[in-house]
């Protein structure tokens, strides 16, 4: 049988921590930059025994500011790069999250959340930066965000996440709590031809043509590296299709941050994945993504149990928001349940698409994921309503 | 003619993206003297322009990333370090210059310096110290002297300046030099010296903001500035950089640190090996 260095094909007990460095380097993730923080250090950890054995590039930075830096700079020298953090890391990435939103910068950034605000419960997992990806940043953009609720996921969803980030060239984050982070389950790993991966789109115009950032169709524009001939300029300054400043001119500013958002919001469906449980005669939906969805599901089966028509909607994309489909639901149903580990985040994003629907709140903090009975009881009460 | 044929004249106009030009900064500034020497070492070396990244940071030097004809990244404010490091370690093959201003470097950017030094990443930072943040209009830098006037020191300057060349050499880079915008030739020199070393290289040019901290200062006009830079300027190469601090009455310049060290990249290269022919045999 053969080894394959860059893709651990089979069946593995593994962390999720460590099912997502894999998963990264399955994607061709080859620059890794991060800080240590809990829950998510087991990343940078395994990036470090494992980026020297497939020709990739590990680097422990200063801090979270230059870990993002950093991967910013590696994925404009031609490396697809990720860096790993949890809350008050990912706080310190914001400025450069958004110079990869104005640079176009294809990376991932992976958030294992724990309890907040500040330094809160490190040990603990939570969904407290669910707003803090989509707004965390200064001015208007759009982002991708992908919310695992398994290791299996820890390790596909990394994979999607890198095809996102090349196909879009976006910032794109694998949010997940740091139960899922620090959770030990099977994973089975595919064979590398089985494993679809997604390099960026480059110039076919040579250099004295191409414009670096006129967008194609898909309003993505081609991406030329450095080193490759292009003499590109890039800056976080608005900047015109050539990439030179232009700061005053209206017309260019407009352009240029309605395309940044356009790109991902005319593709949201091509981004945004869901899993449906029994939804085709709910009266009761739950809403719910990563550790909460797995307690849901079995609260769900409860209701069932007890007669009561229960369904569930999983999010595993939650930026962009899965508007349409949850406004689907929410016509289809009498109320719906959303449990999350904050104090009211993505139910603020189902009460703006659920409009009359009654939404029942359930929110958890503290470190302890939310009983499926304690989610029963919500749907029972929603039920009767 | 237009202003761009007028360009074109210039011996070292291939360097440079025309259609960007007139640049910004003010008549008398030492920035554009910093982006001429630096494209005449590149001519003199015959760098190859296509693998050579230019990055810089926010302030007056921080536009130059953007007048150099290669590839070249306008970061934000004080990370032009960092993005560096990134670029440099993905793709070895690739020449880094990191070209900005002091507050940038020091103030917002000092930690990711300190950093790079200490791992000693090969990459040339030029820094132009003027002393104060000329861009937002003049304020206290952490350069800035003793008593000296910015609108955020209107009483005079309380807090003690960076002696940038002493923390740099304490920090570890291989190379360290100083000059003022005086020392054209000798920039030059030091540049390309810089650029053929491997490490983390620095040097400080010295570098008038006649408009802004020179007027506030009244230290009169560029000239004025430069005719200073001549009389207290002292060049004393291998003088002990922590002896070099900048007064009123002298700025010592010249080559103070000049050492070999393996780089990041140079010690990351032999363990590769060593864990390749590990896997490779085991």
């Amino acid at each position: 049988m053969t080894v394959h260095r860059e893709v651990l094909t089979g069946k593995h007990l593994m962390q999720g921590d460590v099912a997502c460095a894999e998963g990264a380097i399955a994607a061709g993730c080859r620059f890794f930059a991060g800080y240590p923080i809990t829950p998510a250090t087991e990343i940078a950890e395994r990036m470090a025994r494992r980026m020297i054995e497939v020709d990739g590039m590990f680097v422990q930075m200063e801090d979270e500011l230059a870990s993002m830096a950093a991967i910013i700079g590696a994925s404009w020298a031609g490396a697809k790069a990720m860096t790993a953090t949890s809350g008050p890391g990912f706080s310190l990435m914001q400025e450069n999250i958004g110079l990869a939103v104005m640079t176009e910068t294809p990376c991932v950034v992976v958030n294992i959340m724990r309890g907040a605000p500040s330094t809160g419960q490190p040990t603990e997992g939570a969904q407290q930066d669910v707003m803090q990806s989509k707004w965390g940043s200064h001015g208007d953009y759009e982002i991708i965000a992908l919310a695992p609720a398994s290791v299996q996921e820890m390790f596909d969803l990394t994979i999607e996440c890198f095809n996102f980030a090349e196909t879009y060239r976006a910032p794109t984050f694998l949010l997940a709590d740091g139960f899922t982070g620090h959770l030990w389950e099977r994973v089975v790993i595919p064979p590398p031809e089985e494993i679809k991966t997604v390099e960026r789109k480059k110039p076919v115009v040579p250099p004295d043509k191409y414009l670096p950032f006129k967008p194609d169709e898909d309003l993505v524009p081609p991406m030329a590296c450095f080193g490759e001939g292009y003499s590109v300029h890039v800056t976080g300054l608005t900047h015109d299709e050539l990439g030179y400043p232009k700061t005053t001119d209206p017309k260019i500013q407009r352009e240029l941050v309605n395309r940044l958002c356009q790109k991902i919001r005319k593709n949201s469906d091509r981004i945004i994945r869901t899993y449906e449980f029994m939804l085709e005669d709910a009266e009761v939906a739950v809403v719910a993504y990563g550790i909460p969805s797995r307690s849901s599901l079995s609260a769900v089966k409860m209701a069932r149990k007890a007669g009561i028509k229960a369904g569930l909607l999983r999010l595993i994309t939650v930026w962009p928001f899965p508007e349409k489909k949850v406004e689907e639901l929410s016509n289809n149903v009498k109320a719906i349940v959303v449990p999350e580990m904050n104090c009211g985040q993505v139910v603020r994003e189902v009460e703006r698409v659920a409009k009359e629907t009654p939404v029942h709140f359930l929110s958890k903090i503290g470190g302890e994921p939310h009983s499926p009975s304690e989610i029963f009881e919500v749907i029972r009460r929603a039920a009767k309503t | 003619m237009t202003v761009i044929q007028e360009f074109e004249k210039h011996p070292l106009a291939k360097y440079l993206r025309l259609e960007r030009f007139p640049h910004i900064w003010c008549e008398g500034c030492g920035d554009g003297i910093i982006l001429n020497c630096f494209v005449k070492a590149l001519d003199d070396l015959g760098v190859n322009m296509d693998k050579l990244v230019v990055v810089s940071g926010i302030g007056c030097m921080g536009r130059v990333a953007g007048y150099i004809k290669c590839d070249s990244f306008h970061t934000t404010h004080g990370r032009p370090i960092a993005l560096a490091t990134g670029i440099k370690l993905a793709n070895p093959k690739l020449t880094i210059a990191v070209i900005s201003g002091d507050g940038d470097l020091f103030a917002i950017g000092g930690n990711h310096f300190i950093h790079a030094a200490r791992r000693n990443v090969d990459m040339t930072v030029i820094c132009s110290n003027n002393f104060n943040y000329g861009m937002t209009g003049g304020q206290v830098g952490p350069t800035t002297p003793l008593n000296s006037y910015t609108t955020t020191t209107p009483y005079g300057n309380i807090e003690h300046p960076f002696n940038l060349v002493h923390l740099t050499a304490a920090a570890g880079a291989v190379y360290v030099a100083r000059w003022t915008a005086l020392h054209v030739k000798r920039l030059t020199e030091s540049i390309k010296k810089a650029l053929q070393k491997k490490g983390f290289k620095f040097i400080e040019v010295i570098s008038p903001c006649p408009e802004i901290y020179g007027r506030r200062n009244k230290l009169g006009k560029s000239i004025d500035i430069m005719k200073r830079y001549r009389q207290i300027s002292e060049i004393r190469h291998g003088y002990d950089p922590a002896k070099a601090e900048i007064t009123r009455e002298k700025i010592i310049v010249g080559e103070f640190i000049d050492i070999e060290k393996p780089t990041y990249g140079e010690l990351l290269q032999k363990q590769f090996l060593k864990i390749q022919k590990k896997m490779i045999g085991g």
